[in-house]
């Protein structure tokens, strides 16, 4: 589904961020990067939807090519759907609106099939009552979960989650990563980049570890967890799995 | 002080035999409103589009708005008026210069146009402002979406920009009606105009500027009013100064 080779990308000529990263997102698979901060895992997965341009290399997503100037990127980006830290909900629409917005603007979709599509995907994160709200009425697990919602409005052949939970507190962590396995459950083709090592040991199928710039370790979730191949994976799991 | 006051001047004919002296001020104040009205539309339109290109992914658009906010900031607006007024007839081709010179009306566009020009600069880079005050995600988020540069302005990002800028965009909606008194320098008989021809007719200086002050601050305390209502309009709940 998702195909990422040899991909290098330059911030100026001397400041490389990826370097020869190549991996893959098979058609219902679950993948987790993860990496300390800095290691270009953000990086790499606003480049699979050209969010951010790379110089070398190749990505595409259904047999798409991302990098080649004769594809229409915003009819491409329409098919993945994307999560972000900060979540991004516009603050000046209503919850329903915001899931409507790019469904009637971008897919054509009729208003009233744009809301029933909207009201029942705000049913299925618990959030169907919050319709008629506006973003920053709700919590931040809560907004997380229509951006969720928002993204599958527009039936997503993938989706891409750039660290969803790291910007909330913790006690709403949980109710957004719930979201998220049940999606993973459904045969959803996931990339997420995470630190949540329990969402990836719950329902990830491979784990990729990244540290600067480069795909260090890229291998099935039993393995990495198990006895990851490189130092670098070893020492930043057992940071993270001393607690 | 021997100074003759007489506040009953306003009630006597003027020597245009166009009725009394308040008739001739409110002609004047009525010519402020139209040129004010037309500069503010010019600058607003014409800003919002530099301002937009400012902030494009385009270095050829951020250079022509650069260079166009430069050009007319940088110039008094007194120098500005007498460039359009004086200079650029003689610059054009005989026949044009001659057209322009000869156009009925003449101050009153100029004045309209050149104080919508000198303004829109300042609506640019404020319009500029708020756009780069908006979380860098919202442009992803709309483009992740598959809206379009355009869609993305239309409907994501300019919708929060202008709520932001509104309070300063009051002031500069009230620095447009008070720098069309500039355009009694080019023959505009607008409410300074028609104050200060009282004062030559009538010598009554005092009563005809006091008239005119208060004239301009009635004008300018509708105009706050209105942009108070208008900000509460669009107010969004939750959010900074929402409902």
């Amino acid at each position: 589904m998702i195909e990422i080779s040899h991909v290098d990308k330059w911030y100026s000529p001397t400041f490389q961020v990826l370097t020869d990263c190549t991996t893959s997102v098979a058609k219902g698979e679950v993948v987790v990067v993860c990496g300390p901060s800095g290691s270009g895992k953000s990086t790499l997965i606003k480049c699979v939807n050209a969010l951010e341009p790379f110089q070398k290399g190749d990505i595409s997503i259904d047999g798409i090519k991302v990098n080649d100037t004769k594809t229409n990127l915003s009819k491409l980006r329409s098919r993945v759907g994307m999560v972000f830290q900060h979540f991004e909900l516009f603050p000046h629409l209503k919850i329903i609106d915001n899931l409507c917005l790019a469904q009637e603007k971008v897919l054509g979709r009729a208003h009233d099939k744009a809301v029933t599509k909207g009201m029942a995907l705000l049913e299925r994160v618990g959030l169907k009552e919050h319709a008629q709200k506006f973003p920053a009425q709700l919590s931040g697990g809560q907004q997380q979960r229509v951006a969720i919602a928002r993204a599958l409005a527009m039936d997503p052949i993938a989706m891409l989650f750039d660290e969803p939970t790291s910007a909330l507190d913790p006690e709403m962590i949980s109710e957004v990563l719930d979201v998220m396995v049940d999606l993973a459950r459904e045969g959803m083709t996931m990339m997420v980049v995470t630190h949540e090592m329990g969402f990836a040991r719950k329902v990830a199928n491979r784990v990729i570890f990244m540290d600067r710039g480069e795909i260090v370790e890229d291998a099935p979730k039993d393995d990495f967890f198990g006895k990851p191949r490189s130092d670098r994976a070893q020492k930043f799991l057992s940071k993270i799995l001393s607690h | 002080m021997n100074y003759n006051w007489n506040w009953g001047i306003f009630f006597q004919p003027n020597p245009m035999g166009t009725g009394t002296y308040l008739d001739m001020l409110l002609s004047g104040l009525a010519l402020t409103l139209k040129t004010a009205a037309l500069a503010w539309v010019i600058a607003l339109i014409t800003g919002s589009i530099v301002g937009v290109m400012r902030t494009l992914p385009s270095k050829g658009a951020n250079w022509f708005g650069f260079a166009y906010v430069e050009f007319f900031r940088n110039m008094p607006l007194l120098v500005q008026l007498f460039l359009w007024f004086f200079v650029l007839p003689e610059l054009l081709p005989k026949a044009a210069g001659l057209w322009l010179k000869q156009l009925p009306n003449a101050p009153f566009w100029t004045a309209a146009i050149g104080v919508g020009l000198f303004m829109s600069a300042r609506v640019a880079v404020q319009l500029q402002a708020g756009i780069g005050s908006l979380p860098r995600g919202q442009r992803m988020a709309a483009t992740a979406l598959g809206l379009t540069t355009v869609q993305g302005y239309r409907y994501v990002l300019l919708p929060m920009a202008f709520r932001i800028i509104l309070p300063p965009l009051t002031s500069e909606f009230l620095n447009t009606i008070k720098n069309t008194a500039v355009a009694i320098t080019i023959g505009l008989l607008e409410l300074t105009g028609q104050a200060r021809s009282m004062q030559e007719f009538s010598f009554q200086v005092f009563e005809a500027f006091t008239a005119a002050t208060i004239l301009y601050l009635l004008v300018n305390a509708v105009v706050v009013t209105a942009m108070r209502f208008l900000e509460r309009w669009v107010a969004i709940p939750g959010y900074i100064t929402g409902k």
